[in-house]
């Protein structure tokens, strides 16, 4: 047993509104630079739908993710190692940016600077790749709130199958808007256990780190190969087109390493997401990655993790140096619990066989309200236990997206939540004392004081209770507290160089060298285009323009222009 | 001249090569990468981009058996002069078809994609210029001297020249015998060398061939937090 730690994260989609909130806060905190106009390292897609970029869920298209071979061994989907470092040259299963969308800016300029005349003026969109004007046909949620489903819904990988039993699928999950039920998902790195962009990357670039599990991308050794773009199943690492390199999301290090929570997690206006320590066994996880049945690959990584309540586990945890702090944060972790102690937590496609670490509680949410508005208690065990098998969403459909299509799983989890909230109104309506096991709990095994602490858990979802996140090194953590307010660790030499002082337009294209350009966070079509076709940064600084409100914020600048 | 161009060209071009990749790897290891554009185009990339690369290895891989294996280790193993120079005829010249067809495919593609051409550099395109330049001229100085009989015997003389370069001791006659063709293709080619490191063609140096050693996951401990030095603009006001 070699014990490690992770710090991981769960969702209960029962309480995603979709407000996409989090990818916001994420695009402005981490991507809102040239290069990364289409890059969302947090998106919120809406199921059914094709997600982002489109279908990524299809592995016979996109070869993400890992596969067995004959001899039953892991190997990449998307080749051997010769064979891929035979056609490196160009990659051969590379999404173009059409398979995201061509990111696009409006020229407002033209509202102030138009000639007067008859018509109004209008802020023509302009593409963030050619500059030129551009017709938008798609962007990152065309189809958010099922907006174009019906055109679009064979296009979902889990209802446009041939199989029978994909058609069937298809069939349960009505389109008739009147009927229509959809939730979000909301998606980020899944930081695996087992990652194919990690084992995928010629150079070397792409880790683990070895504290943490955080999958990150070593921007100094990135040569911008895009075989980890290839092989992520999720399709979460970016190709940076300016810069050449690969991106991804960073997990936001900087403040988990202070114990704050990520940004998308911070933002989370439904309160949905919880982030905590897991320990696993290191030494398990191959095994686990390559269980011959797709629908095993579940059950084998929930084996891979470790009870801390064990003390053989929290013995071997200080053995193999994990600190005291970190292995007290994963006896209190909310995603332990969710995952492991209630089992209402499930991973996304278990079946890429990368073990992701980013897992989700599915969505019950209509179940009550349908059954009310047919005349039964809506909230009445029994009939709560038997309306889940009719589910708008099929559990199918659920099963499809986390547990490679075995339902067993995703109805176990929905019992519990309907049991939850059956043996809660049981409590509140005086039916049974608190503590004590309802008939409801005891339905789906559990005692009512684990109920209890599951609903306190799911429903309250305080904010130390929802985030348990131990600092890098407690006797630290202020100094690093404030490191992170004034600036970002990312920005440190060898960091990912993300910010500060390489975003140059140095002599070998965007970004190369170590000069400073001005930091410019909000800019106009025209500042873009000339940052663009410049070959050097003065072209840029020189012709810069007071164009508009925003402007870049350069001190120097601003006192030469007024 | 005769010193200037083969006698000291030679070293210039190879110490700007060494002190250019060190340079570039001490200070720009962010920008060492070709900067793919295969995320605006991929139908052409995906054709022309291995033609050229496999051509132009094809090509080195010739270039280094041309200049650095001498006739007599040819001669030992049985390859006579005739075999020898059908080879280098032949073999070369589809090498150099191979990569004249491909760079020819992905410069059209360069010029004519309107995102490929935004994305392209001036840096950029005097490197194209220049490697385009040093292949044809390579391709017509082969031509030029070549036929099924005897072509130039290059080995007698260039290569000579070539291999007293690592002995200290260039034999500059030699490449001032040696036809025009020749000479300014060497020239080129020695541009080229000393050009390497300065433009995104630094990325040959970055062959992964480690990826075929190492387990396929990567761990790296994130090592010892430190406080970062204080950013510009950020310090602290005694409060």
């Amino acid at each position: 047993m070699r014990v490690m730690a992770q710090v991981a994260m769960v969702m209960n989609l029962d309480k995603c509104i979709g407000c996409h909130t989090c990818s916001v806060t994420c695009k402005q905190t981490w991507t809102n630079r040239t290069g990364m106009e289409y890059v969302w390292f947090n998106n919120v897609e809406t199921r059914p739908g094709q997600g982002y970029p489109r279908r990524w869920q299809d592995q016979e298209r996109w070869r993400g993710g890992w596969r067995l071979n004959r001899r039953g061994a892991l190997t990449l989907r998307a080749g051997s190692r010769l064979a891929r470092m035979a056609s490196i040259f160009a990659n051969p299963v590379l999404p173009g940016i059409k398979d995201y969308y061509e990111p696009w800016t409006y020229d407002y300029r033209n509202l102030v600077n138009a000639p007067l005349g008859d018509d109004y003026p209008v802020a023509a969109p302009r593409s963030l790749i050619t500059g030129r004007p551009m017709a938008i046909e798609w962007s990152a949620n065309w189809d958010d709130d099922l907006g174009g489903s019906v055109e679009h819904k064979a296009a979902d990988p889990l209802l446009g199958g041939a199989g029978a039993r994909a058609r069937e699928i298809a069939e349960k999950v009505r389109f008739t808007f009147e009927e229509t039920f959809m939730f979000y998902l909301p998606r980020i790195c899944e930081h695996c256990l087992n990652p194919s962009c990690v084992a995928s990357c010629p150079s070397g670039a792409i880790y683990k780190r070895e504290e943490d599990g955080i999958v990150l991308v070593d921007q100094d050794r990135c040569r911008g190969w895009r075989q980890c773009v290839t092989a992520c199943p999720y399709k979460k690492v970016y190709f940076n087109h300016r810069t050449g390199k690969a991106e991804k999301c960073t997990f936001c290090y900087p403040r988990v390493e202070v114990g704050l929570p990520t940004v998308c997690s911070e933002t989370c206006v439904g309160r949905l997401r919880y982030l905590g320590v897991m320990l696993y066994d290191a030494e398990r996880v191959a095994a686990a990655a390559s269980v011959p049945d797709d629908q095993g690959l579940y059950e084998a990584q929930l084996g891979v993790f470790l009870d801390p309540q064990d003390p053989a586990v929290r013995a071997a945890a200080e053995r193999d140096g994990i600190p005291r702090d970190w292995i007290e944060a994963a006896l209190r972790s909310p995603v332990h619990a969710l995952i492991s102690r209630y089992r209402v937590a499930l991973p996304l496609h278990p079946e890429f066989r990368t073990l992701p670490m980013v897992w989700y509680v599915p969505p019950l949410s209509p179940v009550v309200e349908a059954l009310t508005e047919t005349g039964f208690d809506g909230e009445d065990a029994g009939n709560l236990f038997g309306a889940i098998d009719a589910l708008r969403i099929p559990v199918e459909y659920l099963a499809g997206l986390f547990t490679a299509g075995d339902p067993g799983p995703v109805r176990a989890s929905l019992d519990k939540l309907a049991a939850m909230r059956s043996h809660m109104r049981a409590v509140n309506l005086g039916d049974a004392g608190g503590g004590e096991t309802s008939q409801a709990a005891r339905a789906v095994g559990m005692s009512g004081r684990e109920v209890e602490e599951m609903y306190r858990l799911l429903a309250l979802a305080k904010y130390e209770e929802r985030y348990v996140i131990p600092t890098a090194a407690i006797g630290e953590a202020h100094g690093l507290e404030e490191s992170v307010v004034q600036g970002c660790s990312l920005d440190a030499e060898g960091g990912p160089g993300m910010g500060g002082d390489v975003h140059a337009a140095g002599p070998f294209g965007e970004d190369s060298g170590r000069r400073r350009l001005p930091l410019v966070s909000l800019e106009s079509f025209h500042v873009l285009r000339r940052r663009q076709t410049a070959d050097d940064e003065g072209a840029v600084s020189a012709a810069s323009p007071t164009s508009g409100p925003y402007r870049s914020d350069t001190a120097g600048d601003d006192r030469a222009e007024r | 001249m005769r010193i200037l161009l083969w006698g000291a060209l030679p070293y210039v071009a190879f110490a700007l090569l060494v002190s250019g990749l060190v340079w570039r790897h001490r200070y720009d290891r962010f920008g060492w990468t070709t900067r793919s554009s295969e995320i605006y185009e991929s139908r052409l990339l995906r054709l022309a981009s291995p033609v050229f690369h496999y051509g132009i290895l094809f090509v080195l891989a010739g270039h280094l058996l041309g200049l650095f294996v001498p006739a007599s280790w040819t001669d030992a193993i049985g390859v006579r002069e005739r075999a020898y120079n059908l080879l280098s005829l032949i073999g070369g010249t589809l090498a150099g078809a191979l990569a004249i067809a491909g760079i020819a495919l992905l410069v059209y593609r360069r010029r004519t994609n309107a995102p490929v051409l935004l994305a392209t550099t001036r840096n950029d395109k005097a490197m194209y210029v220049l490697l385009v330049g040093s292949i044809a001229l390579g391709m017509y100085a082969k031509l030029s001297h070549a036929s099924f009989g005897h072509g130039y015997d290059y080995r007698g003389t260039i290569a000579v020249w070539a291999r007293s370069l690592f002995r200290l001791d260039p034999r500059t006659d030699l490449m001032a015998g040696a036809p025009v063709a020749f000479q300014v293709h060497a020239v080129v080619g020695m541009v080229l060398i000393a050009a390497v490191p300065y433009t995104r063609l630094v990325h040959m140096f970055s062959a992964p061939l480690p990826y075929f050693f190492r387990p396929y996951l990567v761990y790296r401990s994130r090592g010892p937090l430190q406080e970062r030095p204080q950013p510009r603009g950020w310090e602290r006001i005694g409060a």
